[in-house]
């Protein structure tokens, strides 16, 4: 029993049945993060425009992950094309640099940005006020609660020079003044939080999605790394085929940078 | 013809020497082969649809009983869910509404859809399109095996401490979020269940389309296609596309519940006199939009397929081509469309805004065109039939009217000012159950009657078939009926006992509380509920007895019947066809005049084309 149409085009329809089932599943994929965006969209939109976070994310640091993810599109299509060539080594080269990328890109996000963002705090104090900066020592995922049952009476805080709804002060000769770090006593705080998930709504969304987006990364750098390393066996015994997982996964991790093109502004820009 | 037999002949021996004898594990557990995951995710269906019968008898017990110890598996509720859930053996209120929310998700996602949409379209979708098999059998299995693994989440999430989520089938939040004291809590074994359930239905939808589109014998077009096919096509689309929005919502309560976050949680959100330690800024509304932009085309996605199963009984029983084919086609497209916008008059008393309630109420009585096109259609196809009234075909007919009652009750419904009043009663149940219990359910039992056959090589037997007929068809009725009156006088939903809060008896002074004869119809609805349990023994008997004792089917085609199906060895081999299947006809050839038999099967070659 043999599958028709696995590897050679159907005549009428074109195609062979993965590049048909991939096309599907993306297509489904920009359901799911299609309903994501429309719940930002959503929240945001119902949002006091007060209270929505703005310019907390690093955007030199989104910058240079998003050339990163251009970059590997650009080779994922260059080592198939030379594939389809027939030009095995030079495949290999580009791809390589696409899994490079795909490392590079999560390192980042998870060792660099996420981190950042556990240890930074707003804290909303009982009197109507409220600021956004570091506390002494750094910690991570430090709350209101868990100040209260460590019988921790103050915190030092370092308060950010730019409140996302805020100037920055001026100084004497007219740049931004750093502020004095202030003492805060708990019995004054009424919430303190993270830039964590349960932050508000803003930082909830941007979690999310971008972990899913982190996700597919990391599965479609792990079926590239797969072809690349193990799964290349099958170019020896049949080419068309090998090339045709090639492009498949190609066409997969084009839609993950989409995605990401579409993150980006979404969450740091606007 | 020596020549020909020999090298059959060499064939067949050939082919021995290749065949291995596969072990258990292999043959039916890590099956690819689509036939076998059809019956996996038959048996496993089937199965669920009677656990979700078990939970519905126990409610109907305690709204008619409430308070009361429930007959017979009292002790054991005890023993397993403990005092506080089942005490002395009645059902609590909590334990009511784990069970009302697990034996909606289980009769749907977990009953329903995979007996429909899985079981009959991965049996037989391939072979009535003259395919070997899926287009990617090893994505099947894992389908499989997904859904399995879902359905076992599901099953445990009874047995943890807190029990099973008990917000409703629907997952409202904030509710969702808030029912449970325990952090990990029967709503997240929902969540999780729930994502690998949309899992399994993606990798099957991707699968169903790739195969009616890429695999396709020779000869077998667009609109040769049997409407089965058509049916099971638009369904794969409505789950490929439908279903990721509840993904990501599900995701998104899932974060909510277990990380803080408040993508559902209003500000200002207060719970048992304390506001909640959350940052607030969510929309409940959200979840609703999210929920039911799945929510609604599931409901084609249990239809659909039922129309399609159908639809062939019809054609074979009536022994004359459908009416309308291209009509049913364009319709089943149509409803596709059409089912991905009228999602929100599941909203009407949300708040959301009489402009979008407009909206929805005009989408909403578009899309039953299409209904009305295709029943009509079906109807029309018994004008003039000689029909053979054997079990199969008993259920279809049935099917037509309670599928007509069921959808002609969703009118009043659809129209935002009716469903003011009618919004969370029984009358809602009473319809939405008329569409898929006496509906889909019936069209599944003529399917599992019709197509046992071919699957097991011998008839179901006639005369049970027929007892389990005519005693479902009454007690459906029995269960269903008087819930419109109860409704339409206000009782409503998800009340453990019953409504008895609201009732006359205990609210003398209240003119509109509701009368004793609609109190007393709950314990009508009990017997008939449990009298409905009872009718499917005869037909729980039947399947099994059949498969040793039942009466052997004289050929490979016993039906008669024009589709390819038909046209294999029975059981089909794996690979399924003998010899490759070339398309020259119609698939609903009953009848023809001047042709040999009453039936003229797809694959068989005009009379004038062979010199």
């Amino acid at each position: 029993m043999e599958i028709p149409y696995t590897v050679k085009a159907r005549p009428d329809t074109g195609l062979y049945n993965a590049k048909i089932g991939i096309w599907l599943f993306l297509a489904s994929e920009v359901m799911l993060f299609g309903a994501l965006f429309s719940s930002y969209i959503l929240l945001r939109v119902g949002a006091d425009p007060l209270s929505w976070p703005q310019g907390l994310l690093n955007i030199p640091i989104g910058t240079f992950n998003t050339a990163v993810l251009i970059t590997s599109s650009v080779t994922v299509v260059l080592g198939w094309s030379a594939l389809k060539m027939g030009n095995f080594a030079a495949y290999r080269k580009y791809q390589a640099v696409t899994v490079l990328c795909a490392a590079a890109f999560l390192v980042i996000k998870c060792l660099i940005e996420y981190p950042e963002k556990f240890g930074h705090y707003e804290v909303w104090k009982a009197d109507g006020t409220r600021m956004t900066g570091h506390i002494e020592g750094n910690p991570f995922f430090l709350t209101h609660k868990k100040l209260q049952e460590g019988k921790i009476e103050s915190i030092k805080f370092q308060p950010d020079k730019k409140h996302y709804n805020d100037k920055p002060p001026a100084d004497a000769k007219g740049g931004a003044a750093k502020p004095s770090p202030v003492e805060i006593k708990t019995a004054d705080i009424k919430r303190l939080s993270a830039f964590t998930p349960a932050h508000g709504t803003f930082f909830g969304i941007y979690f999310t999605l971008t972990a899913l987006h982190g996700l597919h990364v990391l599965g479609g750098g792990i079926v590239i790394a797969y072809l690349w390393g193990p799964g290349a066996k099958l170019w020896k015994t049949d080419p068309e085929r090998y090339a045709n997982r090639v492009e498949v996964s190609g066409l997969f991790w084009h839609f993950v940078d989409l995605v990401w093109i579409f993150l980006f502004p979404v969450f740091y820009l606007l | 013809m020596e020549a020909t037999t020999h090298v059959q002949h060499g064939h067949a021996a050939h082919a021995d020497t290749h065949h291995h004898e596969q072990s258990f594990w292999s043959k039916y557990i890590f099956s690819t082969d689509h036939k076998v995951i059809g019956i996996q995710y038959g048996i496993s269906g089937m199965l669920f649809l009677l656990f979700g019968y078990g939970l519905m008898a126990m409610m109907r017990w305690s709204m008619a009983n409430p308070g009361v110890p429930v007959p017979l598996v009292g002790p054991l509720l005890l023993s397993i869910l403990g005092p506080d859930a089942a005490p002395g053996g009645a059902i609590s209120a909590d334990l009511y509404n784990a069970f009302g929310a697990m034996h909606g998700t289980i009769m749907v996602f977990l009953g329903i859809v995979p007996l429909a949409f899985a079981a009959f379209g991965n049996y037989v979708v391939p072979l009535q399109i003259g395919a070997v098999d899926m287009a990617f059998p090893r994505v099947n299995m894992a389908s499989f095996h997904c859904f399995f693994l879902g359905g076992v989440v599901m099953f445990a999430s009874f047995f943890i401490p807190g029990g099973a989520a008990r917000s409703g089938w629907t997952s409202y939040s904030p509710l969702a979020t808030l029912a449970h004291p325990e952090t990990v809590n029967g709503q997240t074994f929902w969540l999780i269940g729930m994502i690998l359930l949309i899992t399994s239905s993606l990798l099957g939808a991707v699968n169903f389309i790739a195969t009616i589109i890429q695999l396709r014998a020779p000869g077998m077009t667009w609109m040769r296609l049997p409407f089965f096919v058509w049916a099971q096509f638009v369904t794969a689309f409505l789950l490929l596309l439908a279903f990721p929005p509840l993904e990501a919502a599900g995701v998104m309560q899932l974060m909510d519940n277990l990380f803080g976050t408040s993508f559902f949680l209003p500000s200002g959100l207060v719970v048992a006199g304390t506001p909640a330690n959350v940052s607030g800024g969510g929309s409940p509304l959200l979840w609703q939009h999210l929920f039911w932009f799945l929510g609604h085309p599931e409901v084609y996605v249990l239809i659909l397929p039922a129309m399609g199963i159908v639809a062939e009984i019809i054609a074979n029983n009536t022994r004359k081509p459908l009416y309308g084919y291209k009509s049913l086609v364009y319709s089943v497209l149509a409803i596709g469309f059409l089912s991905f916008i009228v999602w929100a008059h599941h909203m009407y008393v949300t708040g959301m805004g009489q402009k979008i309630s407009t909206f929805f109420q005009t989408t909403t009585m578009i899309i039953s065109i299409p209904s009305v096109i295709i029943l009509t259609c079906f109807f029309i196809s018994l004008w003039g039939g000689s029909i053979r009234f054997n079990t199969p075909m008993l259920f279809v007919l049935a099917f037509l009217p309670m599928f007509g009652i069921g959808g002609l009750t969703g009118l009043p419904l659809g129209f935002n000012f009716a469903d003011l009043h009618l919004h969370d009663t029984y009358y809602v149940i009473a319809h939405f159950h008329y569409v898929v219990a006496p509906g889909t359910i019936f069209a599944l039992f003529a399917g599992i009657y019709y197509w046992y056959p071919k699957i097991t090589g011998r008839h179901m037997n006639e005369f049970w078939g027929k007892v389990h007929f005519w005693l479902s068809l009454l007690f459906m009725n029995m269960v269903f009926q008087p819930m419109f009156k109860q409704g339409m006088e206000g009782m409503i939903r998800r009340m453990y006992d019953g409504g008895a809060g609201y009732s006359l008896a205990k609210n003398p002074e209240i003119s509109t509380a509701i009368s004793d004869a609609s109190m007393h119809w709950n314990k009508g609805i009990m017997h008939a509920a449990w009298a409905l349990g009872i009718a499917q023994i005869p037909f729980i008997i039947n399947f099994f007895v059949s498969m040793r004792k039942g009466k052997k089917v004289e050929n490979d085609n016993p039906w008669g019947s024009s589709t390819l199906e038909w046209q294999t060895p029975t059981p089909p081999p794996h690979g399924n066809f003998n010899k490759p299947i070339e398309v020259f006809g119609m698939p609903y050839a009953y009848s023809v005049p001047g042709a040999s038999a009453d039936f003229t099967p797809q694959n068989q070659s005009p009379a004038g084309s062979k010199h």
